[in-house]
């Protein structure tokens, strides 16, 4: 206990001596919390459109203030050239182009039937979808105002409508903060935490102080505690900062279920983390390598969390990575207790899968770690 | 001259003696590309839902038998009631419901209007949405199909041409978006631990008493990881092409010098932190904490970068990939030549001479 005790001071009197570091640690998650989450909106408006009217008639005039006054569509251009609107899609200034042919009123009144042309940029597969979609329905409406217009009342089609009424529940009003923010601040909280345990070792291993720990009769699971606790301390710190300071107060986010849920999942998370951060550095001789190591695990862990992309559309074996990436469990966590208020009884499968990820990874760093080279 | 070229197989020995790094360093890509490229998309596939059809007649089940067949849903029927959803939202099974009132095709005929109900979890608002859109144009289809099958007067058809991904492959989005990420990343990484390490090390001091040329010495520092990087670049655009499928519609010739470009200016960016660090433990907090989510969230292919709020759009334009990803979506998908992406190449080259400018100027040539 004692010789934990002694440890204990020597690593945190090395944290606190490097100020730049201990500045960083908290500075660089606290700003990226405040920045990011409002970069992440995945709704789909301001849609660019060009409209190219060969027509300039009153039902192309109607048509095209019909899609404005919408409100997901932007007019970029209003002309009659097509191969000049193909340029603006070329050069990314237009999505989508509503090519209205030449006499399109004349035709439809006489020949019953016309057609539009409508080209989607659909680089952005989603987004072309979104937006062709909603350009249909604008034009299926505007269609049918036609009709009333143009046809006695008792020969207007009827039409049956299938209304669909969706709702949004847990986000009735689809605020992606309260989504983004704590995601984002599991994967703040996992890069301190990683990045700074496998760097510690290793920077001992290259200044040549681990010789003199190796000497002393410090036994390995004290050292690997030693190294342990600080980060940890560290880890619980940023998280709280995030959750009460950022989260709260920015963004007005209250978890919706108990916070002693989060931080009894967090202390355990932090030691799977802590853990992997452990098994890098002693891989590792140099910290060029501890740190490539980490980079190359932390952006796998970052980006096959299910935080940006969904977990469900991956291909079977990519599924196995996400399985394998604590990130994952507590991202889902972190949904579930701040969005819907889930338990202890609701969160126990990825809080057991997590305690073994913890024991799993720590007993691994012991067992390698050497003190005779 | 010669003193230039003595630097650079300094370099090269220092990079080709750590064995193990060099293996990460050629390893990392080619795993991160296989693994990003297949598993990252924004497309939604496979999504369990619950279809609750209280009415049971003709219509509910040809509308359910168009949701079957899309490759988006995994259906179940069965009735829930209102807490049982939410239980089921609360477990995670399930992430839509779509419910079909008792009487849907009598109010159909009768009163000319019938009500779906989607409700979806919102918990996560980019899946939500994405499902509820997709279940809607679904059902829109099926309302558009019965209307022109009754020949009314005034039909105005829309014929859509899907351009560029006529198959809205997520991946044609993601993949040049991925290339930017771990090639901008990685040479970052890289350099950015070189300069700061010598000074650790203490072997800084014996090349400030040297009279060496300050610029020679960090240009030369980068050397060696260009050299790697192009050996990378290659690795990365063969796997895109015939692992991954993505075209190359325009010229390789310029997708790879607008690639060394990219690489250059990572490099460079990698430089300036090594230059203002005192430790490597710093410069790779910054390289890869201070990286990694800007870099992600603000290249563009995430989250479309037209949503953002307007500041975040303004900020958005100091990340180098982000025009990477505009500069590699126009040669590979769109085909198109070096006179639509002037511009943006312009702002790389731009960003490149600032970088190496300022981290030139920081380079001190006194010990503290």
């Amino acid at each position: 206990m004692r010789t934990l005790k002694v440890l204990l001071r020597k690593e945190f009197r090395q944290i606190f001596r490097d100020k730049t570091i201990l500045r960083l640690i908290i500075a660089l998650p606290i700003v990226q919390l405040l920045v990011m989450p409002l970069a992440a909106d995945y709704e789909i408006k301001n849609i660019n459109i060009t409209v190219v009217d060969h027509d300039r008639s009153t039902f192309s005039h109607d048509l095209t203030s019909k899609i404005l006054s919408s409100g997901y569509f932007k007019l970029v251009d209003y002309n009659n050239s097509f191969p000049a609107g193909y340029e603006q899609m070329e050069n990314n200034e237009t999505d989508l182009i509503l090519e209205i042919p030449l006499n399109f009123e004349r035709n439809l009144s006489r020949e019953n039937a016309q057609k539009l042309f409508v080209a989607v940029n659909a680089i952005n597969g989603t987004k072309a979808m979104v937006g062709s979609a909603y350009l249909g329905r604008i034009i299926a409406a505007y269609n049918q105002d036609i009709r009333t217009e143009m046809l006695p009342p008792s020969k207007v089609p009827n039409m049956p409508t299938i209304e669909i009424v969706s709702s949004n529940w847990f986000n009735r009003y689809l605020n992606y903060p309260v989504f983004m923010v704590p995601g984002i601040l599991v994967l703040l909280v996992t890069m301190v935490g990683a990045y700074m345990c496998a760097l510690n070792i290793v920077k001992e291993k290259e200044a040549g102080t681990i010789e003199q720990i190796n000497v002393t009769p410090i036994r390995k699971h004290h050292f690997i505690l030693g190294k342990l606790i600080p980060f940890w301390v560290i880890g619980m710190f940023v998280f709280t900062i995030g959750l009460f300071l950022v989260a709260r107060v920015v963004y007005g986010i209250v978890p919706a279920g108990s916070v002693l849920v989060l931080y009894s999942f967090l202390a355990i998370y932090l030691l799977a983390v802590l853990g992997i951060g452990l098994i890098i550095s002693t891989y590792s001789n140099t910290q060029q390598q501890a740190m490539s190591l980490a980079f190359f695990f932390m952006m796998i862990f970052i980006l096959m969390g299910g935080l940006f992309t969904p977990i469900d559309s991956m291909p079977e074996w990519a599924k196995w990575v996400a399985k394998a990436n604590p990130v994952t469990y507590f991202i889902e966590v972190m949904r579930m207790v701040v969005m819907k208020g889930s338990g202890f009884y609701d969160i126990r499968n990825q809080l057991l899968i997590t305690v073994g990820f913890a024991v799993f990874f720590n007993t691994w760093a012991i067992l390698n770690y050497r003190k005779t080279s | 001259m010669k003193q230039f070229i003595a630097f650079v197989r300094k370099e090269f020995y220092h990079v080709f003696r750590d064995r193990k790094t060099l293996l990460l360093l050629f390893g990392m890509p080619i795993a991160q590309i296989v693994l990003f490229g297949f598993a990252l998309t924004n497309e939604i596939k496979n999504t369990k839902i619950v279809i609750c059809d209280y009415s049971k007649d003709v219509v509910t089940r040809a509308i359910i038998d168009k949701l079957e067949v899309s490759k988006n849903f995994e259906i179940e029927k069965t009735l829930l009631g209102n807490n049982e959803i939410e239980e089921a939202f609360k477990k995670g099974a399930i992430k839509l419901v779509v419910v079909f009132p008792p009487n849907f095709n009598n109010d159909l005929n009768h009163l000319n209007k019938a009500q779906i109900q989607i409700i979806a979890d919102a918990s996560d608002p980019n899946t939500a949405t994405t499902l509820t859109m997709y279940a809607t144009n679904i059902i829109a289809d099926y309302q558009r199909e019965i209307m022109q099958g009754q020949n009314l007067p005034y039909q105005i058809n829309t014929e859509m041409r899907m351009i560029y991904n006529p198959e809205l492959k997520g991946t044609t989005n993601f993949v040049p978006g991925v290339m930017a990420l771990v090639l901008f990343l990685i040479s970052v990484l890289m350099t950015s631990a070189s300069i700061v390490r010598e000074k650790e090390m203490g072997t800084m001091e014996v090349l400030l008493v040297s009279p060496f040329n300050t610029i020679l010495v960090v240009i030369s520092k980068a050397i060696p990881y260009f050299f790697l990087s192009l050996f990378n670049l290659a690795i990365i655009l063969l796997l895109s092409v015939y692992l991954l499928d993505m075209p190359i519609k325009g010229s390789l010739i310029l997708l790879f010098a607008e690639s060394a470009l990219l690489i250059i200016t990572a490099l460079s960016l990698g430089l300036l932190i090594s230059n203002s660090t005192a430790s490597q433990q710093t410069a790779m907090l910054i390289s890869l904490m201070g990286m990694l989510l800007p870099t992600v969230m603000f290249a563009g292919f995430m989250f479309p970068i037209e949503n953002m709020p307007k500041a975040l759009q303004i900020i958005s334009n100091i990340v180098p990939a982000k025009w990477y990803y505009i500069i590699a979506k126009s040669i590979m998908i769109k085909g198109l030549g070096f006179s639509a992406i002037w511009k943006e190449t312009l702002v790389l080259l731009g960003m490149t001479v600032f970088l190496l400018v300022v981290s030139i100027k920081k380079f001190k040539i006194r010990l503290s």
